[in-house]
């Protein structure tokens, strides 16, 4: 087994925990990259079925090709796909920065469907080598009621065993590719043939290396035109993989403060 | 359209085909985990760009010296208190493999923590600071590590800056530390002076230690053997579950230990049946000629077996040579997290691989503080404590002892679904005599009628055909069986009477996907809504709530007045009809099934219930204590700490509604207690009427 086949086998083993221990999840499909990577596995998991709703949390702020990506891969892979509005800005806690409270309309959203369908569970696509604050998540990560996440009371976790039991009213986040890294994703995107949104590929010197609304997520300069360029490119990059996100960087502690009360 | 679809080749070399290697740094706190781990990632030129930038600027805007430790410290709070809270990790590269580093807390308040990091690394740097020396957490966390099976570890004595980088100092450490790790059966690979902040044998050797002649700390990374899934050992896969897929009913899990091929014969354990493997399921669907023959460890695999054999969640395919014990009672030394102490008497959660089930702490032995110098003997494991335990458990399971496989050979503990605690499975007691054949009647299963319910309607006489399979077993797999075997949504109403807090114990222990009702008719007692709190809270789910239709309860007071059902039957029954049957129908609409708690020597038109009926609604109806005597079901209740209503102890047998209920005198029916003021011709409320329509399975 080389590190994908296990990368693979670790997250396989994660969905299916997952499926058997709690009641109503769905998977948080963003379109991007890494959760499509997801549903790919969870084809594996499940022997070509995705057993739960593909839930897209949608700013109404995405890409055309994002929209395109999504219309043609629900029909083909035959997901069981619901859309969830986010509410309007005004709604959002003034006192963040600008992007950060754009960004957080995903989090009222995500509250919205949780409410909806009473989901127990929520799988993300996050992973521990994007962010900081991501790297120390739990693979079965806790939420609140309000779907904080209290980061001084995480409890343990070890041998692949997972707290399964979310307290009523709560959710829980599962992380089956929290292991895996930018890299990975793209070794195994490539290996596997999974189809990729094209904003990815360079154009003009430019590319999105990580995909969020299109109003405050910025290309970064690249000429990788093909997965194996792409590849190549990270093989050798300093630049984080976020460095296109607005969010991230507008106070030190700005994502931490959208994680906390609920982002991904 | 304009989507790519990328084109398969192979994976790069450099990629997916380089070591990777996973090192947990622990240590005492402040001793300097987060700064090692910062210079390291300098040191390798693998930070990303700005990120230096970056933490110069925040700590001159907090008017704080530079701190490598913000690298990893990301939280706020952290970076704020100076101390790492919880675990992370980031990856370094050197020129021959990739290094996760995994950095966890040495604050005692976070050893939860630290166990989380510390657990996923198959390699430790121990961190010692040179001034203070080896302190409470430094042993802690070298015991830890043994229990965790971590046994490849290095030290680096810290802060060497501080005291002058004197050779005589880091003997003295060197000595001490070498000292308490034998005594935890660890040897060091090697013991390095190290200053963290300032760079000194992190990557490169140091002119202020020329007198040290080991290795760098890099150097040691690089050197850490690399683990390797134990395909050598014997087979080991934990079911964690079974998915029926048109005729296919492929198990699914992953393999721990050892290797599987097809048309190998393997056992089913605790049971002991046997099979064949018919075929290894993969998707997407190859053809014929590649499709897997066999898989090794480490891979997460999904396999048909050439008969239908009885199979669950918990169970493990074993090699037929070494299937490893059905144990009832088991030792483990482990470690404690959870606030109340572990004491003799305790009721806990133990999982081994996939299996869970609740066990009684028989006994304990050794419990001691690892981070004290001496250590005293208690009679309780407190927490962040370690200890020697024997477990009485509800019911058998397979396992192995940690020195035949590592990977199978290790237990986890939780408390109300929180992990509170694992270990290492010194010695088993294998399973003797009488209870081997419990589930064995069940051991070749045929279940045609369940696996076509699966597929969306029970066939015709599907109640007969389940029930026969459900017969001869305990309730527990009762109704793990019927949840597999059933396709749709299943409801399990309760009215927090003893059968029914015992069903739900059931339901909730082993997690499975079953809608949890109550009928809140508003005329409940007091005690009862306190219990379904209690419940509530104990299992960590919540119960769903039905109610009255408004308009129709209005009328029904309107007309008979508030407590008319005592006038006449007809009022009584409406009441009953408003209160407790339109409700249900409204929490069974849509439902493929209904669980309940009836027994059959409950009341005499309850005589002749079985385990699986039909329901005039067309419902399967599963009864699971159908065989029970009241004795057993308080027996069990007891045993399992199932939280039961106070009103039992006072007389009070069956609980229905408060006005309606009343204390029992000793010998009389049990149900005399409900509506007690009409004869005793049929006190049914008419959520179980209609028996006898045919539809029903008749008992052999």
């Amino acid at each position: 087994m080389d590190r994908l086949d296990e990368l693979e086998a670790q997250s396989i083993f994660i969905f299916r925990e997952a499926f058997a221990r709690l009641r109503r999840i769905a998977l948080l499909w963003s379109l991007g990259k890494d959760s499509n990577v997801m549903i790919w596995i969870a084809r594996k998991a499940f022997f070509g079925r995705v057993p739960f709703p593909a839930l897209h949390v949608d700013t109404g702020k995405k890409f055309p090709e994002m929209y395109a990506f999504r219309e043609r891969y629900a029909a083909e892979w035959n997901l069981d796909l619901k859309i969830e509005p986010c509410p309007p800005l005004e709604g959002i806690d003034p006192t963040l920065p600008p992007a950060a409270r754009s960004a957080a309309r995903k989090t009222e959203g995500l509250k919205l469907a949780l409410a909806k369908y009473g989901f127990d569970g929520l799988i993300a696509g996050i992973r521990r080598d994007e962010e900081p604050t991501r790297a120390k998540e739990r693979v079965f990560s806790p939420r609140g009621r309000e779907g904080g996440w209290d980061v001084r009371d995480q409890p343990p976790e070890f041998w692949d065993h997972f707290n399964a039991a979310p307290p009523p009213g709560a959710h829980l986040r599962i992380h089956p590719i929290l292991q895996w890294t930018e890299l990975d994703i793209w070794a195994y995107t490539r290996r596997e043939g999974i189809p990729v949104i094209p904003l990815y590929f360079a154009r003009d010197g430019k590319r999105y290396r990580s995909l969020g609304d299109r109003d405050i997520t910025s290309p970064v300069a690249s000429q990788a035109a093909t997965l194996d360029a792409i590849i190549a490119e990270l093989e050798a990059t300093r630049i984080p993989e976020r460095a296109g996100r607005a969010m991230d960087h507008e106070s030190e502690d700005a994502f931490e403060r959208l994680r906390t009360t609920g982002y991904l | 359209m304009n989507i790519l679809v990328a084109e398969t080749s192979a994976p790069s070399r450099t990629t997916s085909h380089r070591p990777l290697i996973r090192v947990v740094t622990v240590g005492h706190v402040d001793h300097g985990k987060s700064t090692l781990i910062g210079r390291l990632l300098h040191e390798t030129g693998s930070l990303p760009d700005g990120k230096l930038d970056a933490l110069e600027h925040v700590s001159r805007r907090r008017g704080m010296p530079f701190e490598w430790s913000f690298l990893l410290d990301a939280l706020q709070t952290e970076r704020d208190q100076g101390i790492t809270l919880d675990t992370s990790q980031i990856r370094l590269r050197t020129a021959a493999r990739d290094i996760v580093l995994i950095d966890a807390p040495g604050h005692a308040e976070f050893l939860r923590n630290m166990i989380t990091g510390a657990a996923q690394a198959d390699s430790a740097l121990l961190i010692v600071d040179a001034v203070e020396g080896v302190c409470e957490q430094t042993r802690r966390h070298a015991n830890l590590l043994h229990l965790l099976g971590i046994h490849q570890a290095a030290v680096a004595i810290n802060k060497m800056d501080k005291v002058d980088f004197s050779a005589s100092r880091f003997q003295e450490i060197e000595a001490e530390i070498a000292r308490q790790l034998a005594s935890f059966g660890l040897a060091a690979t090697a013991i390095i002076p190290i200053s963290a902040r300032h760079g000194d044998g992190v990557a490169r050797r140091s002119a202020s230690m020329a007198w040290h002649t080991g290795p760098t700390v890099l150097d040691v990374l690089e050197r850490f053997s690399i683990a390797k899934p134990a395909a050598d050992l014997p087979l080991r896969i934990p079911v964690q579950a079974v998915y029926k897929f048109d005729d296919l009913r492929i198990i699914a899990g992953r393999i721990e230990t050892g290797r599987v091929a097809v048309g190998d014969e393997i056992a089913i354990a605790p049971r002991g049946t046997r099979a064949r493997v018919a075929s290894i399921e993969a998707w997407p669907v190859p053809n014929e000629a590649q499709a897997p023959r066999s898989a090794d460890a480490g891979q997460s695999l999904g396999l048909t077996l050439d008969r239908p054999v009885f199979l669950d969640r918990g169970d493990v395919i074993a090699a037929v040579d070494a299937p490893g014990q059905a144990v009832r009672r088991l030792r483990a030394r482990v470690f404690w997290l959870h606030d109340e102490p572990l004491a003799p008497g305790m009721s806990v959660t133990v999982r081994i691989g996939m299996a869970e089930c609740r066990g009684e702490i028989a006994l304990i032995e050794h419990a001691v503080d690892p981070g004290e110098l001496t250590a005293i003997g208690s009679a309780v494991i407190a927490r962040n404590c370690v200890g020697e335990i024997e477990i009485a458990l509800a019911q058998r399971i397979a396992a192995d002892i940690h020195a035949a496989n590592p990977r199978t050979g290790r237990l986890v503990l939780d408390v109300d679904g929180r992990i509170a605690g694992g270990g290492l499975v010194l010695a088993v007691d294998p399973e003797k005599g009488e209870e081997r054949d419990e589930r064995g009647a069940g051991g070749n299963l045929s279940l045609v009628a369940a696996q076509d319910g699966r597929d969306g309607e029970a066939a015709a006489g599907g109640a007969d055909g389940i029930a026969e399979a459900l017969r001869g077993l305990p309730p527990a797999a009762r109704i793990a069986r019927f949840r597999q075997a059933v396709a749709g949504r299943i409801v399990f109403t309760t009215s927090f009477g003893l059968e029914d807090q015992v069903i739900l114990h059931l339901i909730a222990e082993q997690a499975l996907d079953i809608d949890i009702v109550t009928l809140d008719t508003g005329r409940m007692f007091g005690e009862t809504y306190d219990l379904w709190a209690a419940t509530e809270r104990r299992y960590g789910r919540r119960i769903r709530a039905g109610y009255p239709d408004r308009q129709h309860l209005e009328e029904l007071v309107g007309t008979h007045g508030i407590n008319g059902f005592y006038d006449s039957r007809a009022a009584r029954a409406a009441c009953c009809h408003v209160r407790k049957v339109e409700p249900l129908n409204r929490a069974l609409a849509g439902a493929s099934a209904w669980i309940v708690g009836l027994r059959a020597d409950q009341s005499g038109n309850r005589g002749d219930i079985d385990v699986v009926t039909r329901d005039p609604r067309s419902l399967l109806k599963l009864s699971p204590l159908f065989d029970w005597t009241r004795e057993a079901v308080q027996a069990f209740a007891v045993a399992n700490q199932v939280p039961v209503n106070p009103l039992h102890a006072k007389g009070f047998v069956s609980i229905g509604c408060a006005p309606c209920t009343r204390a029992i005198a000793p010998g009389e029916p049990e149900r005399a207690g409900r509506w007690w003021w009409e004869a005793d011709e049929k006190k049914e409320c008419g959520l179980h009427d209609r028996p006898g329509n045919g539809l029903r399975s008749s008992r052999p």
